[in-house]
């Protein structure tokens, strides 16, 4: 077992772990942050997104001893401490671009990652920077027209 | 929680790598990125008793030009290859690469040595590297560093010509003269799926490299087609060049005959799009 120490959402989080143990395990069990979803666990669905240190990375794929020492951004920690939604979060909902919800927190990471590095992405490249995230339910449409949505409002 | 358990190390030393590489043997596995490596844990297709950590080794992150060449640490990673106008000035076919690697956030995590030492015959940096004539830095444990070229490096799907307690450090491409020009082509079911068959070409007064990848065991050097384009052929027929003796794998994602196919249309594309390059650039 391993001793971790992280920042979270802001605030510094401690945990002794297994070695085997993954981000998003820590996140979800540890922290009790479990708007992080995990669905295929082995990096192809990308809803346990989130960032870290500003960068969009899949949780399934890191290890929880490796972000000793980093910040690491939830879906939890995007809204307003209000609970109010993020630009985001708020296409998404005006846009129908959720429906059952599971793979919903790792697309918001993802848009808002690329958001940030790119404000007006063109639909090229928002299809292609949506590649990484699955949806099994609603479809990419309106996922896509939540994007275009959020970059126009900035 | 997938993976089986595994002791962790994370040194912060080259040194202590190849240290740590030579008192487990093939018993350990270096952890770069991750992206390749932790999904073949998770799904227990492979298990290590000790995995060593590279990323807090500060001297194997960053690149830097030395004369004529760009030295790419390994543990560099690939979105920097993407975002970094230095890259894209030096080797403009490492910038043109990168995007196709799976996915931002997987480019976000995975390193340029990561990915070359992975060595998956379907990735594109084996390519670029064979393409380029890129070298690659070996450490061992007594400190001392070979290179070996990428035609060399390059043995097998997911095998090369490193020793169990060998690291690699750092890819050496060379910088190619300014009248070349560069082209990557692949096909992929989906943006940022393995490609089914793919090819980078390099081009410039009195040389060529075309490297095929996806169709072989390894990055398939395509020396035919080289020649053939040194020789004054058209993109066409240095296409038919490149995929005379190619034997690619058959799968459920592609045919034989369609692999080959497929890489001789990416060959007359790449060819013909590095040529132009090239004429813009003169």
């Amino acid at each position: 077992m391993l001793p971790v120490e992280m920042t979270v959402n802001g605030e510094r989080r401690r945990g002794v772990v297994d070695a085997r143990r993954t981000l998003a395990d820590f996140l979800r069990e540890e922290c009790a942050l479990t708007g992080t979803h995990l669905g295929c666990e082995h990096g192809v669905c990308g809803a346990c997104t989130v960032l870290l240190d500003g960068e969009a990375v899949r949780a399934c794929l890191i290890f929880a001893v490796q972000a000793g020492g980093a910040a690491v951004t939830t879906i939890e920690g995007l809204g307003g401490p209000d609970g109010a939604l993020s630009p985001v979060q708020d296409a998404f909902r005006e846009e129908h671009g959720l429906q059952c919800g599971f793979c919903t927190p790792g697309f918001v990471v993802s848009v808002t990652a690329l958001l940030q590095e790119n404000p007006k992405p063109s639909e090229t490249e928002i299809r292609e920077a949506l590649s990484g995230n699955l949806c099994r339910c609603t479809g990419y449409q309106g996922i896509i027209g939540a994007v275009k949505r959020a970059a126009e409002g900035r | 929680m997938k993976p089986a358990p595994f002791e962790y190390h994370a040194p912060e030393t080259i040194h202590e790598v190849c240290g740590l590489l030579a008192e487990h043997g093939d018993e350990a596995k270096v952890l770069a990125g991750g992206q390749s490596l932790v999904p073949m844990l998770a799904l227990r297709l492979t298990r290590f008793e000790h995995l060593v950590d590279v990323n807090r080794v500060a001297a194997l992150s960053g690149f830097g030009r030395e004369n004529g060449t760009l030295v790419v640490r390994a543990c560099t990673r690939q979105r920097v290859m993407e975002r970094d106008a230095a890259i894209a000035a030096a080797v403009p076919l490492l910038a043109q690469a990168t995007p196709l690697i799976g996915h931002f956030q997987i480019r976000n995590r995975g390193t340029v040595g990561g990915s070359l030492a992975h060595a998956d015959p379907a990735s594109e940096y084996p390519a670029v590297a064979v393409a380029l004539g890129a070298e690659l830095e070996l450490a061992s444990p007594g400190g001392a560093v070979r290179r070996l070229t990428a035609d060399d490096f390059f043995v097998g799907t997911w095998t090369t010509a490193a020793e169990p307690d060998e690291l690699l450090v750092a890819a050496r491409f060379p910088v190619w003269p300014a009248r070349s020009g560069f082209a990557i082509e692949e096909v992929a079911r989906r943006h940022g799926d393995f490609a089914l068959a793919g090819v980078a070409c390099a081009i410039t007064d009195g040389r060529a490299g075309i490297a095929l990848f996806g169709v072989g065991s390894t990055p398939v050097r395509a020396r035919d087609a080289e020649e053939a384009w040194l020789a004054g052929a058209g993109a066409a027929e240095v296409a038919e060049s490149a995929v005379r003796d190619l034997d690619p794998p058959a799968d459920v994602h592609a045919t034989a005959s369609t692999r080959t196919r497929i890489a001789r249309h990416l060959v007359e594309r790449a060819v013909t799009r590095a040529q132009e390059g090239q004429r813009v650039a003169g």
